[in-house]
């Protein structure tokens, strides 16, 4: 049995459907703007609606998300060889339902405030798609510094759009910034817009400022090559 | 993974029983699967197991934290204040035998510096609009006036009925109202009558509910418990 382990250490970095190398910065810099989560491939939609009503939980949900991306990116990634292919989604989701109960006693311990305030939503970061897809489509054909990367890059990017998205939100819906108030007294807070169609609504705006950008840009480089 | 090329040549014998090891190799044996799962399983224990001891001690703080600053609350700042515990339905000074002392139910006694009694704390929960609301509720015996309350957990509408616990001047004005007391839509000096949140009727209902059936649940309790000398 000697030959079959000499042709899979050759076959090692021959992985099917590995992601092509890249330099580490662009790993990390994929997650953040180009495959951004929710702004691009809009995973995760159950926590970017339901807790992105203040920016202190949408921050708050945004930084759990990214240190269970990062623990579990890394965990999938330094076991990938001794993960059989029968058992790899049990093991994927093991490690992933590990590091977010961590991440749900650690918040209770430190933020007990924002923890409540999260309620189930902490431990319902099992079920976000973004985490088994990373697992499946990354970690696990990439090594633990590549994987940690690319968690780094896509809990940076689901961050970054939840706290965008929980300002705003905050900011009309209460006017105000981490519950400090900013508009005065004077403003009339738009409570819809911290209920739930008021989210959809955010998301839309925050989406079609998104399309914008991209659509000038694409029309820049094409006058550029004109 | 059909690896019979990659074989030594010497081993000719291996063709011959080729068929049924080429169809073996592939296959990952049981045990092995078994094995993978039960490493990762213990792993996993053992992480969160650690994380739970270490974290437990702060969760807890918070939650007795949590309870003190409430009482602290409703009872208007008392000089100090007793624990009673229930046991089946009387008050005793004791923890009832063979229930964990977290989980008993209380009641908190306020006492003013003179050693007046002030009040009685005592937690309740009823549905509100979408969850239970979870309430410190603070009155004082002899005249069934609230003298506060404070709300320990609730899942209402954010801006709207989570004003129950964010609209002080809503709390505010159960201080002084004698129970049982209904709600009104118009600003109102009634001791029997408190003005509900606009947009938020219900989450105010169960607010006024809960304290009407708290105090009319406690005020027995905490009288039979005087009757009997405050034993």
């Amino acid at each position: 049995m000697t030959a079959p382990t000499v042709a899979a250490a050759s076959q090692e970095e021959l992985v099917p459907g590995a992601p092509p190398p890249a330099p580490l910065w662009f790993d990390v810099w994929r997650g953040i703007a180009k495959e951004n989560p929710v702004l691009v491939q809009m995973l995760g939609m159950c926590p970017t609606m339901a807790v992105t009503n203040t920016l202190a939980n949408g921050t708050a949900m945004g930084l759990a998300t990214l240190f269970v991306l990062v623990g579990s990116g890394l965990f999938v990634s330094l076991f990938r060889k001794h993960i059989a292919n029968e058992v790899r989604i049990t093991s994927y989701i093991l490690i992933i339902a590990t590091f977010v109960t961590l991440a749900d006693m650690i918040l209770a311990a430190t933020f007990p405030d924002i923890s409540k305030a999260l309620g189930p939503f902490i431990p319902l970061i099992v079920a976000n798609c973004l985490l088994l897809g990373r697992a499946e489509a990354f970690a696990a054909k990439v090594g633990p510094v590549r994987a940690v990367a690319d968690g780094l890059g896509m809990g940076l990017g689901f961050t970054v759009s939840l706290m965008a998205l929980s300002a705003l939100r905050e900011i009309l819906g209460s006017g105000s910034v981490f519950g400090i108030n900013i508009l005065g007294p004077r403003f009339e807070p738009w409570v819809f817009f911290v209920a739930p169609p008021g989210g959809f609504m955010a998301l839309g705006i925050l989406l079609l400022i998104k399309g914008a950008i991209m659509t000038r840009n694409a029309r820049r480089a094409a006058e550029a090559r004109a | 993974m059909s690896g019979h090329h990659h074989g030594p040549p010497a081993a000719a014998s291996d063709s011959h029983d080729g068929p049924p090891q080429g169809v073996a190799a592939p296959k990952v044996s049981s045990f092995r699967l078994l094995a993978t799962l039960f490493i990762a399983g213990a792993m996993a224990g053992i992480a969160v197991v650690i994380v739970y001891q270490i974290t437990l001690p702060a969760i807890k703080k918070y939650a007795g934290a949590k309870i003190e600053g409430a009482v602290r609350e409703v009872l208007r700042a008392p000089a100090r204040w007793d624990t009673l515990y229930l046991a089946g339905d009387k008050l005793t000074r004791t923890p009832p035998a063979g229930v964990d002392i977290g989980e008993a139910t209380k009641a908190f006694v306020g006492f003013d510096s003179a050693g007046q009694r002030t009040g009685v704390a005592i937690e309740a929960a009823e549905p509100g609009f979408q969850e239970e609301v979870h309430l410190m509720i603070g009155f004082n015996p002899a005249d069934s006036a609230v003298t506060g309350y404070a709300v320990l957990d609730q899942k209402e509408t954010p801006g709207l009925g989570d004003k129950i616990e964010k609209d002080t001047a809503f709390r505010r004005q159960f201080h002084g109202k004698v129970a049982p007391f209904t709600g009104t839509k118009t600003t109102t000096t009634d001791a029997h009558k408190v003005q509900t949140i606009t947009g938020a009727t219900i989450s105010s209902r169960a607010v006024i509910r809960i304290i009407n059936n708290a105090v009319a649940l406690w005020l027995p309790r905490v009288r039979a418990f005087d009757q009997e000398g405050g034993k």
